[in-house]
Parts: structure tokens; C-alpha cells; sequence
């Protein structure tokens, strides 16, 4: 019988049928990181537990640690107290831990495709829901709690329900200037932040056959800002080319036999879905977020929709959006003055981002608004030392960016990178919840990296089509 | 453990009004950096209830007349964003304790997390949670029951069907939701079905 990825992936993950209806399912990749593992360790502890595999579990810090300075002991006492206990429990548990001073940490989202760990056909788990990333690799990979890390710590397994499966198709091609952030803003903003729970998305179509990895990456990132607990895509040629001679990728001995095994977990092209969406890439434009989830959004020229738009259950999210943001409706967001430009995070901090953002920056010897504090934060140290390699840094510094030590800075905001009473953000990041970036009364607008790199420049949210010429570049 | 059993849960409730609301806005990431989920209680929708008081309006979880609440009442999506487990760990810590959440519809990972810490998310109609809210707000003292046996919600002389997920229902019902015993009882099967897939013990050269 022909199955999806997901089912072919699960299936063969799938250590028993629980008396509850739950399945048992093994996890292929365990992820760790600071702010969600203690109480875990503390609780295997408690129970006199050890890790069941400690050769699946890697770990790192990314959430607490700041990126203006490299020094220890932390300034934050209580930063610098969980970097402790993390370090003592993965020398105490036997774990491999991506360390600052080895020059391995970064963001756990980052790092797990630049090793290689992440692979097709695995499932892969962490503390943190945006591990959904890694289904860019073709892995079933998702979120879970603390109490969750510790069953995974101990037993190398969940407690899972199956998921259904819906296919989203993005056809023909995307327009210059047009990014895979972009694409999935689009896609939420059409199914809602609510439409995917309870499903795994499954990306494809021309626009995703021909996104290189980290493009991918970038939409199965905000799978769970839909809802979607996870989102893959099946694995090809790029999925392989990326992986082949990664530290932790299959060697040339193994690498037909790694190969068959992921080709042999794509879904079969007559796999049934329970639901399948179909768009087309022309109609994608650079979205730009409004409100304070990551479905209210817009195209950039566009005005803001007016509350009567929205079905009536929806409107007083909208009326809290609006005056949260300091936004009027009718009005577009384009022209809106910006105090704080991000680049960085999960979503969009790899060495692709920054290369499409230097890219732009370069002609023409842009500088960031005199009243803009514009900030460039690596996914990791080997993204940062490869850009260092290129002299970016200095591409960056010259336009007037700050360009950071690794980690997830303003994304979340644990570490010193906040903003400041209700300052406005333009963020290549993933959520623009209420003081998401740090200050209770912080405001964030999402977009792409060059979108919000055209943001600094002009000191106001703007189309970077225009002021970077992007629509003649393929002329 | 009869005591892991969640059959019925119930007290007054606490209405927490909105769609989509989020687990920075439960628990603010700033509140993420202890290494222990003790104390997190008092910071549960901290800064939203900061928000309204210089707003001058009050929190329901700022609101005296729903300090003993065990129930709570949300709209739908609750718990969207964020894996972070503070969530539901600031909200069983909040005053008496939350013990059982009704709402339109909870974020998955969410409701995941309840779970695993024995608390029942189950869903009810639009009409229904609003129904539970108005009455909850004109009576605080009202007593709210949550029934995973009869899958209904009583309030007073009113009372709804409510669903969750069948296999959370069977955990909270048996007392088995925490899962970690149960799991690492198949140790044989997990070391077979490990063995089964090719990468579990790492690409090896071909023999």
C-alpha cells in the first residue's frame, strides 16, 4: 500500500501499541538545549534514571547566551547558573555537547543540519518547538515539554499519537525579491495559526523542488506558527548533495546504502492525504506581519485589512492586534518607522541569509538609518567564522550592523539582546507575540532577512524590491 | 497509584478570554531562566496582567474574586507557540492550582505538556465555553466539574459534552500519564526496533 513520508517514517519508528491507543515511537535524534533540559536531568536523577542512548544526544546552549561577548562567568547569575548545570549533566550523563569554546555552539536548529546529524528518515526530537526545522531533511521532527525530554533522556522514546497529513503544494515559481520566508508567511496567513494542528505538513511542488536546503529549512521552521507540529519535505539530489561529507553524514562507504534507505522513505506518488492545498508561487509577495500572531500579516504595499474583514470571532484579536501594535487599518505597513532591525535566529540565521543580505548591502554602499540599532546574529560560530572568512563582518560593520557572536539574541530575548519599552522591530525571526523580544510592551514585525536589512537602511519598513532593484536584477 | 487516576476535577474557575493566546504571554521567556518550575506560579500572564492594571482594568488571574479558582477557561488555540512547559507549570502552580483546563481548542504541544503533568485539556463548543465564561464571571463562587468518565462539563444547574483525544482521556482515566515507567518496560522492543533502522547505531562501512 502506498503511505506518505510520515507514515513510512513513523511505521518504522514504531516500537508497540500502548494500552492508551498511543504509539511508542523511538526517536532517531535527541536535541538538547539549556533552558528546557535541567528540570529533565534533575527528574532522571530523581528516579535514579540514566540515558537509555547517550551516542543520539547532542546538546548545546543558544537560548541564554549572549552574543556581544564571549566571557564567562556570565553577567546574568542566573544565565551563568543553567550554563552550569548543562555543562556538569552532559559530563555527568555522557553526552557530546557543542561547546562555545570549542567552537561548535550555536543555535540547536543550526547546528544539527551543519553537522549532518539531522539525515532523512529519522525522527528527531528537542526541547523547543521549532524543530520542525529538521523536517527540511525529510525527518519527522517536532517539539516536546520538559517532561517529555525526560522520557526521551530515559527511554529513548515518546508516548505519540499519529498525526494526519497534509500535502501543500507551491507551484510554478517565485518572483525576485520573493524569499522562502515569504512562502510561509503566505501559507499561514491562508490557513490560519490554528489550521495545522493536528496534522504533519508535507511541503512540495516546483518552488520547494528547486529551494535549496536552507530555503527549506526556513518554511519547515515556522510549520508550528501554523499549528503543524512538524513539516517536511521529502528528500532529493539537494537533500543528499548537502548532506555528503558532513561531519556526522554517512561516510563514502555507507553513503548507497544511506541513499536507498532515504530515497526507499519518500512518499509514494500515489500516497492518499488527508488534505492537499495548492498555491501558486507568482502570487507570493514579500510579507510583511501586522498583529501579534504570525498569521496576521500582509503583502508590504498592501493597506491593513479593517476588522470588518475578519470573520467576527476573529475580531477582537484583530481591535488587540491594532492596539497593541500602534497600527491603524487602511493604512499600509510599508512607511512605518522601524527602532531595531534583527537578522538571525532559527528561521532565518544561515550562511544564505546573511550572503542574500550582504549581497544587497554591498551595491551601492547602504548604511542603516542613523536611528536604527541593527543587530546581525549568526545561527552558530561556524556560520559566523565562514562569514568572518569572506570579510562580511566587515560588510556588515561598514553599513553600520552590529554583527554578533552566535546564538538566539533577539529572537526570544533571554539573553542581554532586548528591546526597550515598545520599540518596533523589523525581525527576521519567527514570532511577533507580545513581548516576544524582550520588553512587555516590545513590538515585532516579521519578514525576510532583506526585508528587514531594507528596513535598517531606510529607517522604515519599506519594499526592498524597490530600494535595492531587485525587480530588474533578473531582467 | 490511585492518586495519578484524573477522573472528575473541579472547583470555581477563571475565565481567560481571547483566541490565540500564546506561552510567552502564560509564562514570559525571562521567567524560563531557573533551573526549577518552583515559584513560577505567582508569574503566570505576568506581564498581560501588568498590561491591564496600567490599563485600569483587572486580570482574572489578578482578580480576588477568582483566586480559588481550579478550572480554567480559554478560548481557542490556548497555548499556541512556544514548547516551553512553564506554561502548564505556571498555571498548576497559580493560587490552588489549575486542575483541568476547558477550552475551544488547545495548541498541540500544549496539550502534550498538560498531559504529561495529569491535567485534562478537553474542548466544548464555542457556545458552550461561552456559556461556562458568562456564568463563571457573574458567579465566581460557582463550582465547575470536569468529567472524563461522562466526558461533561458541569456548572451549576448547566452542562455540556466535552471531548479530548481518546488516548489522553484512557492515561488521565488509569492514571498512567506519566509515561516514562511504561516506556522503558519495552526495553527489548526498543533495542529491536533501534536495531531495525539503518543509522540508529551510525552509518557503518559496508562489510
Amino acid at each position: 500500500m502506498s503511505r506518505t513520508l510520515f507514515e513510512k517514517v513513523f511505521d518504522a519508528h514504531t516500537v508497540r501499541r500502548l494500552p492508551s491507543g498511543q504509539y511508542q515511537l523511538l526517536m532517531g535524534l535527541h536535541l538538547v538545549h539549556e533552558v528546557t533540559s535541567p528540570q529533565a536531568f534533575s527528574m532522571l536523577r530523581d528516579r535514579g534514571l540514566r540515558v537509555l542512548y547517550p551516542e543520539r544526544t547532542f546538546a548545546t546552549v543558544d537560548h541564554i547566551i549572549p552574543t556581544h561577548t564571549r566571557a564567562r562567568p556570565l553577567a546574568d547569575p542566573m544565565a551563568e547558573e543553567m550554563l552550569q548545570h548543562l555543562e556538569r549533566n552532559v559530563a555527568e550523563f555522557g553526552l557530546r555537547y557543542f561547546a562555545p569554546a570549542a567552537g561548535e555552539q550555536g543555535i540547536v536548529h543550526v547546528i544539527g543540519p551543519e553537522r549532518g546529524l539531522t539525515q532523512p528518515g529519522m525522527t528527531i526530537c528537542c526541547g523547543d518547538s521549532h524543530t520542525s526545522t529538521h523536517g527540511a531533511f525529510g525527518a519527522i521532527a517536532f517539539g516536546i515539554g520538559t517532561t517529555q525530554v525526560r522520557d526521551v533522556l530515559a527511554t529513548q522514546c515518546l508516548a505519540m499519537d499519529k498525526l494526519r497529513v497534509r500535502r501543500i503544494e507551491v507551484s510554478g515559481r517565485l518572483r525576485p525579491g520573493v524569499y522562502a520566508k515569504d512562502v510561509i508567511l503566505w501559507i499561514i496567513n491562508r490557513l490560519g495559526v490554528y489550521g495545522g494542528v493536528g496534522y504533519a505538513y508535507e511541503y512540495g511542488g516546483e518552488v520547494f523542488d528547486r529551494f535549496s536546503m536552507e530555503e527549506r529549512m526556513t518554511v519547515c521552521n515556522m510549520s508550528i506558527e501554523g499549528g503543524a507540529r512538524c513539516g517536511y519535505v521529502n528528500p532529493d539530489r539537494t537533500t543528499y548533495e548537502y548532506l555528503r561529507g558532513r561531519d556526522f553524514a554517512p561516510g563514502p562507504d555507507a553513503w548507497d546504502r544511506a541513499v536507498s534507505y532515504w530515497e526507499s522513505i519518500r512518499s509514494d506518488p500515489d500516497a492518499r492525504y488527508d488534505d492537499v492545498v495548492r498555491l501558486r508561487g507568482e502570487d507570493i509577495e514579500p510579507v510583511v506581519t501586522w498583529g501579534i500572531t504570525p498569521g496576521q500579516s500582509t503583502p508590504v504595499g498592501t493597506a491593513l485589512p479593517a476588522a470588518e474583514e475578519f470573520p467576527e470571532a476573529d475580531r477582537p484579536l484583530v481591535g488587540e492586534a491594532y492596539r497593541y501594535m500602534h497600527l491603524e487599518p487602511g493604512r499600509p505597513v510599508r512607511g512605518t518607522r522601524i527602532d531595531v532591525a534583527f537578522i538571525g535566529s532559527c528561521t532565518n540565521g544561515r550562511l544564505s541569509d546573511l550572503e542574500e543580505v550582504v549581497r544587497h548591502i554591498q551595491s551601492g554602499g547602504r548604511r542603516v538609518a542613523p536611528h536604527v540599532k541593527a543587530l546581525v546574529v549568526p545561527g552558530s560560530q561556524r556560520v559566523r567564522d565562514e562569514a568572518v572568512r569572506r570579510g562580511w563582518d566587515r560588510v556588515f560593520r561598514d553599513a553600520g550592523f552590529e554583527f554578533r557572536e552566535a546564538g538566539c539574541s533577539m529572537c526570544l530575548a533571554m539573553n542581554p539582546d532586548k528591546l526597550e519599552g515598545d520599540q518596533l522591530c523589523a525581525s527576521s525571526s519567527n514570532r511577533n507575540f507580545k513581548g516576544r523580544q524582550g520588553s512587555p510592551t516590545g513590538r515585532t514585525l516579521l519578514m525576510s532577512p532583506v526585508m528587514v536589512a531594507a528596513a535598517a537602511i531606510a529607517g522604515e519598513v519599506t519594499d526592498a524590491r524597490e530600494l535595492f532593484d531587485i525587480e530588474s536584477e533578473g531582467a | 497509584m490511585e492518586d495519578a487516576k484524573r477522573i472528575r476535577s473541579g472547583g470555581p474557575a477563571v475565565a481567560v478570554r481571547g483566541h490565540d493566546i500564546d506561552t510567552d504571554r502564560i509564562i514570559p521567556a525571562r521567567f524560563l531562566r531557573s533551573v526549577v518550575f518552583e515559584g513560577l506560579g505567582a508569574a503566570a500572564f505576568e506581564d498581560d496582567r501588568k498590561q491591564a492594571a496600567a490599563a485600569g482594568t483587572v486580570h482574572p488571574f489578578d482578580d480576588p474574586r477568582f483566586r480559588n479558582a481550579r478550572i480554567l477557561l480559554v478560548n481557542r488555540n490556548f497555548g499556541c507557540g512556544s514548547s516551553r512547559e512553564h506554561a502548564p507549570q505556571a498555571i498548576m502552580r497559580r493560587g490552588r492550582g489549575i486542575q483541568a483546563i476547558v477550552g475551544e481548542s488547545f495548541a498541540e504541544i500544549f496539550a502534550g505538556n498538560c498531559l504529561a503533568l495529569g491535567i485534562p485539556c478537553v474542548t466544548a463548543d464555542a457556545a458552550a465555553v461561552g456559556e461556562l465564561m458568562a456564568r463563571c464571571e457573574a458567579d465566581p463562587g460557582l463550582e465547575m466539574y470536569v468529567d472524563l468518565d461522562t466526558m461533561r462539563v458541569t456548572a451549576g444547574d448547566a452542562s455540556f459534552p466535552i471531548s479530548m483525544p481518546e488516548a489522553a482521556r484512557h492515561q488521565l482515566l488509569d492514571g498512567t500519564w506519566d509515561t516514562t515507567g511504561e516506556l522503558l518496560s519495552a526495553r527489548d522492543d526498543i533495542a529491536r526496533t533501534a536495531a531495525a533502522l539503518p543509522y540508529f547505531s551510525g552509518w557503518q562501512p559496508a562489510s
